[in-house]
C-alpha cells in the first residue's frame, strides 16, 4: 500500500474514520485543531455525526451519551481543554463505557502556550478526576505509531468498555511522517448487546455513574479493579532499544523518547553501553520492564517534556537499586539531543548514588540554564 | 546516512513547502524522513522554518541543533541558524534578501541571488525551488531526479501548471556549486 506523508493530528483523525468512528465531539484548541478541522469535513461527507460542541463540557458530556449506545465515539482536545473534561472523563469511566480521548499536550500551566509539552502525564495516567478509576493511557512516538495506536484505542475500549486515551504532545500532532493508514473498515452501526439502542437489550436499559449503595458502589469497584488487573496482564506496551548489553538505560516516552534515541546512539558511538527504554502504553505502565533493568544495570535516566512526572513512578519502581537521574524541559521547550547525550554522561560519571535526588540536581542545573526570571 | 536540513525565512516564502517537497521525495525512494514546522503564531507573518531530516534508519530527534544543512531565506534566519551548521555542512542563501556574506569558514556556503532567478523565469515565488535545487545539486542526498518526481507526483491538479517553472527553478539552483 501506498504511503501517505501526513501530520500527526491529521493521520489520527484519518484513522479513526477508517476504524469506524461513528461519531464525534470537540471543541477548537491549538496545537490539536487540524484533528477536529479534518472530521469536520470528512464526517459529513461520509454521513457521521460530527459535532462542535460550545465547549469541551459539552463535549465530552456528548461523549458521554454517544458512548452509551456503544458505538465508536471520540474527542479530542489539548490540555486545558483535556482538563475541563476531567468531571465527565470519570463519569464515563464509572458508567463503563468505551470512549476514546485523544490530548495533544501543549506548554502549561494554566492557559500556558501552544508548544509541544508531556506535561499532562499525571492527569491522565494517575487520574485527574474523582473517584477510583483507570484510563488506558497510550503515548505514540511517532505518526505511524499515532495511527496504529489509535486504531488499537478503539479496540481497548470496547474489549475493557473503558475510556482510551491518546496521548501526544503538540510537536508530534504538527509533524509530517511518512505513514501506511488502515484500510476502512465496515462501520458498526448495531449498538453492543448491553448498550441503549440494542435489538438485545431489556426494555429499560439504565446508563448511570450514581451508586448510592455503598456496599452496591463498592462491588462495583472491585469489579473495575478486577477487570483493571486484566489490562495490567495484557495491554503494557513498550519499545526496548539496545537492553540486551546496557549498562545504563534512558527512560523516556513520546517525543522525548524518540530524541533520547538520537541522543542514545550518539553515546554508543562513544563506546558507551546505554540502552533506551520507550513506554508504549503509560497506563498499564511497563513497570515489570524497568522493575527488571533495575536488578541489572547501574543507573537510569529519565528524560521528560515535563517536570519529572513518569519520574515519580520509575523512582518508585527503582526502589534506590539504582540510580536515577532526570533530564526535563517544561513549558513547551523541546530538548535537543545534546542536551540528553550530556545528561547521559553526566550519569555515567556521576556518583552513583542511589539516594540522590535526580530531581533536585536537575533543577540547581535548570536555575543556570534558564533561570527563574526573577 | 543522516541529513538534517532546516528551512528558514518570512512566512510566505515557501519555506514549509520546499521541506515538504523533499520530505515526499524522500518517502518516494524509500526512506525514512520527518517534517516537523515551528507551528507558533509565525504562521501568521514573522519567521516560518521547517526541519526535515532524512534517514536510512529510524529517525529519532526530528530537530537538530546542528544541522547538516541550512537554506536562510532572509537576514534574520542567516543570523540564527549559521552559527549552528555542523561544521563541514551546507548554507544555502538567498543573496537578496541579505546585506552581508556568511562568516564561517568551515562550511560550505552558496550564494545565490534566487529572488532575482526566479523573477527571470517567471515568478519570484519560485525562489524557495531555486534554493532547493542548489541544496540538493551540492549535497545530492536524493537520488537524480527525486524532487522533479515529486513535485509530478504529489502537486495538486489545480496547480500542476506551475511545475514545469518550478523544475527550472530547482535546475537554475542546482547550477551553483559550492567552491
Amino acid at each position: 500500500m501506498a504511503l501517505e506523508l501526513i501530520k500527526g493530528n491529521i493521520a489520527i483523525a484519518e484513522t479513526a474514520l477508517r476504524v469506524g468512528l461513528v461519531s464525534y465531539f470537540g471543541y477548537p484548541i491549538t496545537p490539536q485543531t487540524e484533528l477536529l478541522e479534518h472530521l469536520s469535513a470528512r464526517m459529513p461527507e461520509l454521513g457521521r455525526a460530527f459535532v462542535q460542541a460550545e465547549s469541551e463540557l459539552g463535549a465530552i458530556n456528548m461523549v458521554y451519551g454517544a458512548a452509551c449506545t456503544g458505538l465508536r465515539t471520540m474527542t479530542s482536545s489539548s490540555s486545558p481543554g483535556v482538563s475541563l473534561m476531567q468531571e465527565g472523563i470519570s463519569y464515563i469511566s464509572g458508567t463503563e463505557l468505551p470512549a476514546v480521548i485523544v490530548d495533544v499536550v501543549r506548554g502549561g500551566p494554566g492557559l500556558g502556550n501552544i508548544a509541544p509539552s508531556q506535561a499532562d502525564y499525571t492527569q491522565l495516567v494517575h487520574g485527574g478526576g474523582h473517584g477510583e478509576y483507570h484510563l488506558i493511557v497510550i503515548a505514540p512516538a511517532s505518526v505511524q505509531e499515532a495511527v496504529d495506536l489509535t486504531s488499537l484505542a478503539f479496540d481497548l475500549a470496547e474489549k475493557y468498555r473503558m475510556v482510551v486515551c491518546l496521548l501526544l504532545d503538540g510537536s508530534l500532532g504538527q509533524m509530517m511522517e511518512p505513514v501506511e493508514l488502515p484500510e476502512f473498515q465496515p462501520l458498526r452501526t448495531t449498538p453492543p448487546a448491553w448498550a441503549i439502542g440494542s435489538p438485545d437489550s431489556k426494555e429499560h436499559v439504565v446508563m448511570t455513574s450514581i451508586n448510592i449503595d455503598p456496599p452496591n458502589q463498592e462491588q462495583f469497584n472491585v469489579k473495575m479493579m478486577t477487570r483493571w488487573e486484566e489490562v495490567e496482564k495484557n495491554e503494557v506496551r513498550y519499545k526496548g532499544y539496545y537492553l540486551d548489553d546496557a549498562e545504563y538505560v534512558v527512560i523516556g516516552y513520546g517525543t522525548a523518547g524518540r530524541i533520547a534515541l538520537t541522543a542514545m546512539r550518539a553515546a554508543r558511538e562513544q563506546g558507551l553501553k546505554i540502552g533506551l527504554l520507550r513506554p508504549i502504553s503509560l497506563s498499564p505502565f511497563p513497570t515489570r520492564a524497568v522493575d527488571e533493568l533495575a536488578d541489572r544495570v547501574k543507573g537510569f535516566l529519565v528524560v521528560e517534556m515535563s517536570n519529572g512526572q513518569m519520574l515519580d513512578d520509575i523512582i518508585s519502581i527503582a526502589a534506590r537499586r539504582v540510580p536515577v537521574d532526570f533530564y526535563g524541559r517544561m513549558g513547551g521547550m523541546v530538548p535537543y539531543p545534546d542536551e540528553i547525550a550530556n545528561a547521559i554522561n553526566d550519569l555515567v560519571n556521576g556518583e552513583h548514588d542511589v539516594n540522590a535526588d535526580g530531581r533536585a540536581k536537575w533543577l540547581t542545573k535548570m536555575r543556570e540554564l534558564v533561570g527563574t526570571g526573577e | 546516512m543522516q541529513a538534517e536540513i532546516i528551512i528558514s525565512g518570512f512566512g510566505g516564502q515557501g519555506t514549509l513547502y520546499a521541506g515538504q517537497l523533499m520530505a515526499y521525495a524522500a518517502m518516494d525512494e524509500g526512506k525514512h524522513v520527518t517534517w516537523i514546522p515551528s507551528y507558533g503564531p509565525e504562521m501568521r507573518g514573522g519567521t516560518a522554518n521547517c526541519t526535515v531530516v532524512i534517514s536510512d534508519d529510524e529517525i529519532g530527534s526530528p530537530t537538530a541543533l546542528h544541522p547538516t544543512a541550512v537554506i536562510a531565506m532572509n537576514l534574520p534566519s542567516l543570523d540564527k541558524y549559521e552559527p549552528m551548521i555542523k561544521p563541514g555542512g551546507y548554507l544555502i542563501v538567498n543573496e537578496n534578501m541579505v546585506n552581508r556574506a556568511a562568516v564561517r569558514d568551515d562550511i560550505h556556503v552558496l550564494m545565490v541571488p534566487a529572488s532575482t532567478i526566479a523573477m527571470e523565469i517567471g515568478n519570484e515565488r519560485a525562489a524557495n525551488m531555486v534554493l532547493l535545487g542548489a541544496l540538493e545539486g551540492n549535497m545530492h542526498l536524493l537520488e537524480e531526479g527525486a524532487l522533479e518526481g515529486a513535485l509530478e507526483a504529489h502537486t495538486a491538479a489545480r496547480l500542476k501548471k506551475f511545475i514545469p517553472m518550478n523544475i527550472e527553478a530547482l535546475h537554475r539552483g542546482a547550477e551553483f556549486q559550492a567552491g
